[in-house]
């Protein structure tokens, strides 16, 4: 009896993913329009987020560097978008992103802290200086058209990248490298004493975010149709992802998703609503959330159980 | 089993270690000391690959690491406890006796090696669950001593293993690093508790200034008027 009730409860969490999951994949079917919209949109920022969470919060290096990735997928799906199918050309915008996050990697990921937030935000600006040199030199154009698709296709690559993305972070975080990720953050050179390859993890962990970053930019290009290097590399999509992260509360995978969540859609309702004051809205939202929930939604969600359960569960 | 020839390191400009050779034979203990600032945990950093000398060699086993990255030099079996032990304050116990076991033939006999790690230090597996933060000092360097072995080395490197411990749990770290000797493991050990540090040694090394100025089996230096007066006070 005992066991059974064990057992259930592990295939709990499972089962509920599952269910989702399926309701996911119905929805364009039961909700065509808008409501798709909107959902590929939030899945866009779960992507930008959790690849954010799955190398800066382990290690503690701030990276800013996501909107950098993003864009280098967004141009490769303009570039490449009518040449090669669909598919092919979301892997080449991850792989494109994983290649340049090995380069940066290579080159900066000895800097510690604030020298490392500070050169990946650098990065995001050069790059999208150097595009608009490019192209104006080269193309005579600043921007370029994509060929829309439908936005059902849309939807359903990026529930796909995000899958993949939360499969890939769910085995790194069980095996012996997620642990690793997180030594790195706490003593890097005890970390280096015990055997793990510091350089080498942390270039390949920040390559692994980059291609999820790098797939989502490439699918998001052709909901945009239109993208220039201002578009294309805007540093919101490197704000984006720490702030929800941040208002979701890192100590948990559930804690980013869930700010992104809810931080997007309440994004998506504060830009129809108040498209005037939004960003004033947002800000106080974030001022707010950050005083009173030092520890993000999960921190809330935790004092909440507490309560209800009384004092038992004081220490998860 | 090591062996180090005419060692220079420089941090800079500056040359923290000048011409030190020395030699560490197979299940001993080896201890090195000197006071403040003499170039001990420069020299120890120089052997796990986390500085690179500027000239001169280390060999470990016949096989040239000097140039070597940290984690290649565990992975052939030389284990290093750094000073105050630097456990992940944030993991559990447990979590960091697995991080100790990272290199891929050491994850391989993990579960085995836990065990002998936790029948030397029941006090780690009462604790397994606990954040390693909330041990005390002692269980710290313990903590940290167990994570080093879970690496399974050959030579285990020491570095002021007693700093900041009372003097029982002083004494209980040495008995405990005699005990490895006596499995064994090679020790060396770099210690400013230069009588105890003697005690306990097969053989010693003092470094002053960055340079070797003597050595010998513990019981001559123990003798020597120039170790009695600068490091004993007598």
């Amino acid at each position: 009896m005992n066991a059974v009730g064990v057992d259930l409860k592990k295939l709990r969490a499972p089962a509920l993913l599952l269910v989702l999951l399926l309701l996911l994949i119905a929805l364009p079917h039961a909700r065509p329009g808008y409501a798709v919209v909107l959902v590929y949109t939030i899945l866009m920022y779960i992507v930008l987020t959790v690849s954010w969470v799955l190398f800066s919060a382990p290690t503690g290096y701030v990276s800013l560097a996501p909107a950098a990735f993003f864009g280098v997928g967004i141009y490769t799906s303009a570039i490449l978008g009518m040449k090669l199918p669909l598919p092919v050309v979301i892997c080449i915008g991850g792989l494109a992103s994983a290649f340049l996050a090995l380069l940066v990697g290579a080159l900066t990921l000895r800097l510690k802290g604030i020298y490392f937030a500070i050169f990946t935000f650098g990065l995001v600006e050069l790059i999208k200086h150097f595009v608009l040199w490019y192209e104006l030199k080269y193309t005579g154009t600043r921007g370029r058209f994509l060929l829309p698709v439908g936005n059902n296709t849309i939807y359903y690559v990026m529930l796909a990248i995000l899958v993949a993305l939360l499969l890939t972070t769910y085995f790194i975080k069980r095996s012996k490298y997620g642990l690793a990720l997180q030594s790195i953050g706490e003593d890097e050179e005890a970390a280096a004493h015990t055997g793990i390859n510091v350089t080498l993890l942390k270039i390949i962990t920040f390559a692994i975010s980059a291609v999820f970053t790098g797939a989502a930019g490439a699918i998001w290009a052709i909901r945009l149709t239109y993208i220039d290097p201002y578009i294309a590399f805007d540093v919101n999509n490197s704000f984006m992802p720490v702030l929800m992260a941040i208002f979701g509360g890192l100590g948990q995978l559930y804690g980013p998703i869930l700010g992104a969540v809810v931080f997007s859609f309440l994004r998506e309702v504060l830009i129809t609503r108040f498209p005037y004051y939004y960003m004033l809205l947002i800000g106080t939202i974030l001022l707010v959330s950050i005083l009173y929930l030092p520890n993000g939604l999960v921190g809330l969600i935790q004092r909440w159980r507490r309560r209800i359960w009384g004092g038992q569960h004081a220490n998860t | 089993m090591l062996e180090i020839r005419d060692l220079c390191t420089f941090y800079g400009k500056v040359q923290a270690l000048w011409n030190v050779s020395l030699q560490i034979n197979e299940a001993e203990i080896v201890a090195l000391v000197g006071s403040n600032g003499a170039g001990k945990t420069t020299l120890l950093n120089t052997i796990s690959g986390l500085l690179r000398p500027a000239s001169g060699h280390v060999f470990f086993l016949g096989q040239q690491i000097d140039g070597l990255p940290p984690h290649a030099v565990v992975e052939l079996g030389i284990s290093h406890v750094p000073e105050g032990g630097r456990v992940f304050p944030e993991m559990t116990v447990r979590e960091n006796l697995e991080m100790g076991a990272y290199p891929y033939q050491a994850w391989q006999h993990r579960g085995e090696t836990l065990e002998q790690v936790y029948q030397m230090f029941p006090r780690l597996k009462e604790r397994e669950k606990q954040l390693a933060r909330t041990l005390s000092g002692g269980e710290r360097q313990m903590l940290a001593i167990g994570r080093c072995l879970m690496s399974r080395p050959k030579l285990c490197l020491f570095d002021e293993p007693s700093y900041g411990l009372a003097p029982l749990l002083v004494a209980e770290i040495f008995r405990i690093i005699q005990g490895l000797r006596d499995q064994g493991i090679t020790v060396f050990l770099i210690e400013q508790n230069v009588r105890r540090a003697l005690e306990i040694a097969d053989r010693a090394y003092v470094l002053e200034n960055g340079r070797i100025c003597m050595e010998g089996p513990c019981a001559e230096l123990l003798e020597s008027d120039h170790v009695r007066k600068a490091y004993l006070g007598l």
